[in-house]
């Protein structure tokens, strides 16, 4: 009985540190959300500073959506994130790859690391603006284009699909490579030296050691990288907003799905812009529990995965 | 245990200022419903000074730059001094204005102000909007009755029909609302005039006469022809198809939404301007490089080193946008009339519904719109045309007024007919989204990025995004 008494139990403490979290969790995240999701069922918007609503009107928003230009903008989202990302990643195994390699022996890649990071430090608003007037039609670009001889005409990139998107994608790639980069290199290091000596002394070449032991052993983290960018990449917004006004131009053809969200916003328009973030949870609601999957069952010392697999072939044994 | 109840009492005081917090906020709420009918009924039957005898502290003025803060500085007497930011004017009285500035550009300046018009009944004293300013884009939407954003001139104390007799009409109808009560009152009135480099006009013409190259643009066809000879030597008459814009735009027959419906007509004139603005674009009269206006290329067309011969402004446009952008010498630019009479723009300053502030407001409404002296004097040192039709006629003939950066030439002779001759086109609270819009989808078209067709589905798309309760657009035959 004694002993129960003198038992002092701290756990409540624990409770109590992290509170101050789940407060301000639950005022300024999960009551907007839950308000979010409640607007995206009413008509409620802003009529010169008139409020109209908000009158409940069911899936009206979500239907009406489904007839706008939506699909549209989701597959510029997704062909502005694949131009970008494509170069990412590829440049970022490699840059790892080197990096982290012992025999090459790169000096200052420290030097370098922080080097590749700092485009991200960059306001990504800032970093367009100075993209819109490097490439505008009398900018420096095509002032240098032009001394060297290789246009008479000055280039008119954003005023075509191809230039606005490509110059999207390129902004997006160099902000996001360095990150990349350093996720890539912490997964290859991650991987036993041993694998990499054995694999030297069966006289393996390097395009085979990373064809065949560094990319299957860092897979977890390869789609983990992926699944975030692609969740990332949704949401693209600022780069694309600032280098074309708002506008996406031309032909809408770089309006990406929050920009389209941003323009309901503009007339204040909670009910369709609640219906549209609604679409987006679930998109990255879909792609979340994917990444949630990954990292849990694929472990790269094969915790669960390997467990399963033992099990399973105990049962038949 | 000691440390057990000062855990306890810190984790209680935590839990209470969390409650009072929300409390707080619970309270006000139902506190400025009160208020807030309180106001309209008492806004109703007196005057919504005589209510608070006492002046706040703080004046709070909302525009999109500082063109309203230099006119009050220099003509409002009781301005003491202005912080180096100029964020703060201290009055002689102590009284400071504060003065809130956000850009006009994509709706930001209207945002910021709907959201603290929204937040009046509850904002404490010092916080309250008191002045703020409208163009006349969107100035329908805040002299809206039923928005009763803005303050009755009359309830200020200022009776329209004796004290603002001098202003032209347009600008009065414009800051009234449906039932003609005026709401607002301007310092300024907009005649557009042609503004050109005389070095060209001297190259290409022989002369730079304003007279002769008046008669050279006097009208579309006329002008059409002057931009064949331009576009001969290498020149552009205009930097962008937006630039003409304003005189088809303002002249439009019906506004674009009717009271009342929810409809948007396209008026036949701005298909006009679409049809005759690519014809322009391909023909080579317009540089192609520069795309809308207030964008960087745009700035630059106006510099010593461009091909572009001529700009359409407003006296404001001349002061506050050729004038910064020019890096020549003075005197390179002349005014003549327009191929057109229009109107573009117009700050109107409207005092706004719960201010605490009245009699201040009334002063400096008074000062910077409506004293003639004070009006004339704004003329002379910023070159606005200025809300008195005496006073303008006077400075027509007055070679005070001659202004430098034109060379010594007297604008206001130019200005004054213009002014006399506008017919303001009707208003309505959709102008600014509709004006903003239909210029950014045809911009497209007229690029040759879409066809025709596509870009009315893409103002139609744009429309209804920015606006929607809007539920047909129609379009002229």
């Amino acid at each position: 009985m004694k002993s129960k008494h003198k038992k002092v139990d701290y756990s409540k403490w624990g409770y109590i540190f992290i509170l101050p979290f789940f407060v301000s969790f639950f005022i300024f995240s999960f009551i907007p959300l839950v308000d979010t999701i409640r607007y995206s069922f009413y008509e409620y918007y802003r009529s010169g500073i008139k409020e109209i609503g908000p009158n409940f009107v069911g899936m009206e928003n979500y239907i009406s959506l489904l007839g706008s230009d939506m699909l549209k903008y989701a597959a510029n989202t997704l062909i502005l994130w694949i131009i970008g990302f494509i170069p990412q990643i590829v440049i970022a195994l490699v840059l790892a790859e080197w990096f982290v390699d012992a025999r090459l022996k790169i000096h200052g890649t420290q030097f370098f690391k922080v080097v590749i990071y700092l485009p991200n430090l960059i306001m990504a608003s800032a970093f367009a603006m100075l993209f819109f007037t490097m490439f505008s039609t009398n900018g420096p670009v095509n002032s240098i284009l032009m001394s060297i001889g290789l246009t008479s005409q000055p280039i008119d990139f954003l005023g075509s699909a191809l230039g606005t998107r490509s110059l999207v994608g390129f902004m997006n790639f160099l902000m996001w490579f360095g990150n990349s980069t350093i996720m890539l290199m912490a997964a290859i290091m991650g991987i036993s030296p041993d694998v990499f000596e054995a694999s030297e002394l069966d006289g393996c070449n390097s395009f085979q050691r990373f064809f065949y032991i560094t990319l299957p052993q860092i897979r977890p983290i390869l789609a983990y990288t992926l699944i975030t960018a692609i969740i990332g990449g949704l949401q693209m917004f600022d780069v694309p907003q600032i280098l074309t006004n708002g506008q996406g131009t031309p032909d809408r053809t770089s309006m990406t799905l929050i920009m389209f969200l941003n323009s309901h916003l503009k007339s204040r328009n909670y009910g369709m812009a609640g219906a549209l973030s609604v679409y987006l949870f679930i998109v990255s609601g879909i792609l979340c529990f994917f990444v949630y999957r990954m990292t849990n069952n694929d472990d790269p010392d094969g915790s669960k995965a390997a467990a399963k697999k033992a099990k399973k072939q105990q049962r038949r044994g | 245990m000691k440390k057990r109840v000062v855990s306890i009492m810190l984790i209680a005081a935590m839990a209470a200022s969390l409650a009072a917090g929300c409390g707080k906020s619970s309270g006000s709420d139902s506190g400025n419903g009160g208020a807030s009918s309180g106001g309209a009924s008492s806004g109703g039957s007196s005057s919504g000074g005589a209510s608070s005898g006492e002046e706040g502290k703080v004046i709070n003025i909302y525009s999109w730059n500082d063109e309203f803060r230099e006119r009050v500085e220099a003509v409002y007497p009781e301005v003491k001094e202005t912080s180096k930011d100029g964020t703060v004017t201290v009055l002689n009285d102590g009284t400071e204005i504060h003065w809130i500035i956000n850009p006009n550009q994509d709706g930001v300046y209207q945002q910021k102000l709907d959201e603290a018009l929204m937040q009046q009944a509850d904002a404490s004293a010092d916080d309250k909007v008191d002045i703020f300013l409208s163009e006349t884009d969107y100035v329908n939407k805040y002299t809206d009755a039923d928005a009763d954003a803005a303050i009755p001139l009359k309830d200020l104390g200022i009776d329209p029909d004796k004290d603002l007799a001098d202003q032209y009409d347009f600008t009065k109808v414009t800051a009234s609302d449906v039932d003609g009560v005026q709401r607002g009152s301007t310092w300024q009135c907009c005649p557009g005039l042609l503004v050109y480099r005389r070095d060209i006009a001297k190259e290409v013409f022989g002369t730079d006469d304003p007279e002769e190259i008046g008669q050279k643009v006097k009208d579309w066809d006329t002008i059409k022809t002057t931009a064949e000879e331009l576009k001969a030597k290498g020149y552009y008459t205009f930097a962008s198809y937006a630039d003409t814009f304003r005189l088809y735009g303002n002249s439009i027959e019906q506004s674009w939404v009717s009271p009342g419906e929810t409809t948007i007509k396209v008026d036949q004139k701005i298909m006009d301007w679409v049809n005759s603005s690519k014809e322009w674009l391909d023909a080579g009269y317009l540089d192609k490089n520069v795309k809308g206006q207030w964008n960087d290329d745009w700035n630059k067309a106006m510099g010593s080193a461009s091909k572009v011969f001529a700009f359409l402004f407003p006296a404001w446009g001349i002061d506050f946008t050729l004038n910064p952008n020019w890096d020549g010498e003075d005197g390179v630019w002349a005014v003549t009339n327009p191929p057109q009479e229009y109107n573009w723009g117009g700050s109107y300053v409207h005092a706004c519904t719960g201010t605490d502030n009245p009699e201040h407001v009334k002063d400096i409404i008074l000062a910077v719109t409506v004293d003639k002296d004070n009006l004339l004097k704004i003329s002379k040192d910023y070159s606005d045309f200025t809300n008195t039709t005496s006073g303008m006629k006077e400075a027509a003939e007055d070679d005070s007024f001659a202004s430098e950066f034109l060379g010594g030439q007297n604008a206001f002779q130019y200005f004054a007919p213009v002014a006399e001759n506008i017919e303001i086109a009707p208003l309505s609270a959709y102008d600014q989204g509709c004006v903003e819009l239909i210029q950014n989808s045809f911009s497209d078209y007229l690029q040759g990025k879409v066809d025709y067709d596509k870009a009315k589905k893409n103002f139609e798309t744009a429309i209804i995004e920015r606006y929607p309760d809007i539920t047909e657009i129609q379009w002229p035959e």
